[in-house]
């Protein structure tokens, strides 16, 4: 189908697209729009306003310190894979936007949008979890940072309200001693997943397990942190159990069933999934910590 | 005259941009998706409208040089932009004929498209992720299946697909060294 009759606007300005989104309650913001259009074209959302924040200047960094990874809101997954730089400082971030849709989609949807769609089902819903991140929203009283726990309330929906343009996501760097890694199942490469698993294990001085940190895709309502540390505490890096620890994800997590996997498949593949993922991470938080 | 803090709200608007290296102009409501205005404005019916919400792959197109789902950006959003088609893939020769782009050849020669609907985005794809690598590497099987994985096509099973996938990709290696 085609889109719903709706007027457009594409300011030059943050405050002119804050305007526009003030004056009118029916306004959207529209940045990459590879999940807002095809919610217009199937009709499942029809504002009265799109705002097309792609000529506001100045959101198009990636800004990397030591203390993290910031990324502009018209920063494309395509640019987000290719950023060596960040990919040092926080490595999931390349590892899941990897899993982000095809080229085609990655060249044009962006990252903070993919946030701001709150899709459980997304990859960077999840890695902004994982890593603890969170965003900043701009709105005409000012700017605020939204943590994670905070932003996401269900399924496409946000604590976001009134007229407000999510301006960057935050992705805190890897702690030291630590390891990711990030793996899906999907029918299709590139498809929404059936289940997908990003993991942090963190090691402490000795190699020794301290903490193992997983979140899901596809898997609840809004993305979660689930604390697998219990399973496998205080083990030596090469010698934990990390079937033990993908088992004890299997009870944590509450799936849901859809047209392309049953409730009780998505929790096997989560434990799948852990089990692989720790094992590829630890192997990198063993690397990056000095025998 | 419209002041600077008072931006444009449109229903309709005209859009300039350049489609296969030709300047092109059509006023669009401003909810025609790019797909549409190709087809219906321009007449530039290589661009076919699969699904039209970003799963098949059949519409895609290169904006300023990278591959895009035209059923999924607005014809307004790619005003002053350089779009190609795949009416823009095949070269011109020096004697007034043109001549295929050597994905264009690998799909004749290899037998890779049945129907032909879903075609012209896997030509489209196909050409700038082949441009786009180091032409001097042997394409591997990876490469190949994340250059058509993102396009659907119901006839071949995709085997003849790939297998085009490889010779063009070693015509550009043989043009390229």
């Amino acid at each position: 189908m085609k889109p719903a009759p709706f007027r457009y606007a594409d300011p030059r300005s943050l405050e002119e697209a804050l305007d526009v989104l003030a004056a009118d309650p029916g306004a959207k913001v529209l940045a990459g729009g590879q999940s807002l259009l095809p919610l217009l074209a199937m009709r499942l959302a029809a504002p009265a306003t799109l705002v097309d924040v792609n000529r506001v200047p100045g959101l198009d960094t990636v800004e990397v310190t030591g203390d993290g990874v910031r990324v502009g809101a018209l920063v494309r997954h395509a640019r987000l894979l290719h950023d060596d730089t960040a990919a040092g400082v926080q490595p999931l971030l390349a590892r899941a936007t990897a899993n982000v849709a095809h080229p085609a989609i990655r060249n044009r949807g962006t990252t903070v949008g993919s946030i701001a769609h709150a899709d459980p089902s997304g990859e960077m819903t999840s890695v902004l979890a994982l890593t603890g991140g969170s965003v900043t929203v701009a709105t005409p009283e000012g700017r605020s940072t939204v943590g994670w726990q905070d932003l996401f309330v269900g399924p496409l929906e946000t604590s976001i309200a009134g007229p407000a343009v999510v301006v960057d996501a935050f992705f805190p760097a890897l702690p030291e001693r630590s390891g990711t890694a990030f793996a899906e199942i999907a029918r299709r490469k590139g498809d929404y997943a059936v289940c997908g698993a990003g993991v942090v294990v963190t090691l402490d001085a000795d190699r020794r397990v301290s903490a193992v940190r997983a979140s899901y895709i596809s898997v609840g309502l809004v993305p979660e942190v689930h604390d697998l540390t219990e399973a496998v505490a205080g083990k030596p890096v090469d010698g934990a159990d990390w079937a033990a620890a993908g088992a004890l994800a299997r009870t944590l997590v509450d799936p849901d069933t859809d047209i392309h996997a049953s409730a009780d498949y998505r929790r096997l593949l989560v434990g799948v999934l852990t089990e692989r993922t720790l094992t590829d991470a630890a192997r990198e938080a063993a690397e990056r910590t000095a025998a | 005259m419209t002041s600077v803090d008072t931006p444009r709200i449109d229903s309709e608007r005209t859009v300039r941009v350049t489609v296969n290296g030709v300047p092109r102009e059509a006023t669009v409501p401003v909810r025609r998706v790019l797909a549409d205005a190709l087809r219906d404005d321009l007449g530039l019916t290589g661009t076919h409208v699969g699904c039209a919400h970003g799963v098949c792959g059949s519409c895609t197109v290169l904006v300023d040089g990278d591959p895009v789902r035209s059923c999924l950006v607005l014809a307004v959003q790619v005003d002053g932009a350089e779009v190609t088609t795949v009416e823009g893939l095949a070269r011109e020769d020096h004697q007034g004929g043109q001549v295929l782009h050597p994905v264009q050849e690998a799909f004749r020669e290899c037998h890779a498209l049945q129907c032909g609907f879903c075609t012209p985005g896997f030509l489209v794809t196909i050409a700038a992720g082949l441009e786009a690598r180091d032409r001097s590497a042997e394409i591997t099987e990876e490469e190949v299946d994340e250059l058509v994985g993102g396009n659907l096509c119901r006839c071949t099973g995709y085997a003849n697909i790939k297998k085009a996938v490889r010779h063009a990709a070693a015509t550009m290696r043989e043009d390229a060294s």
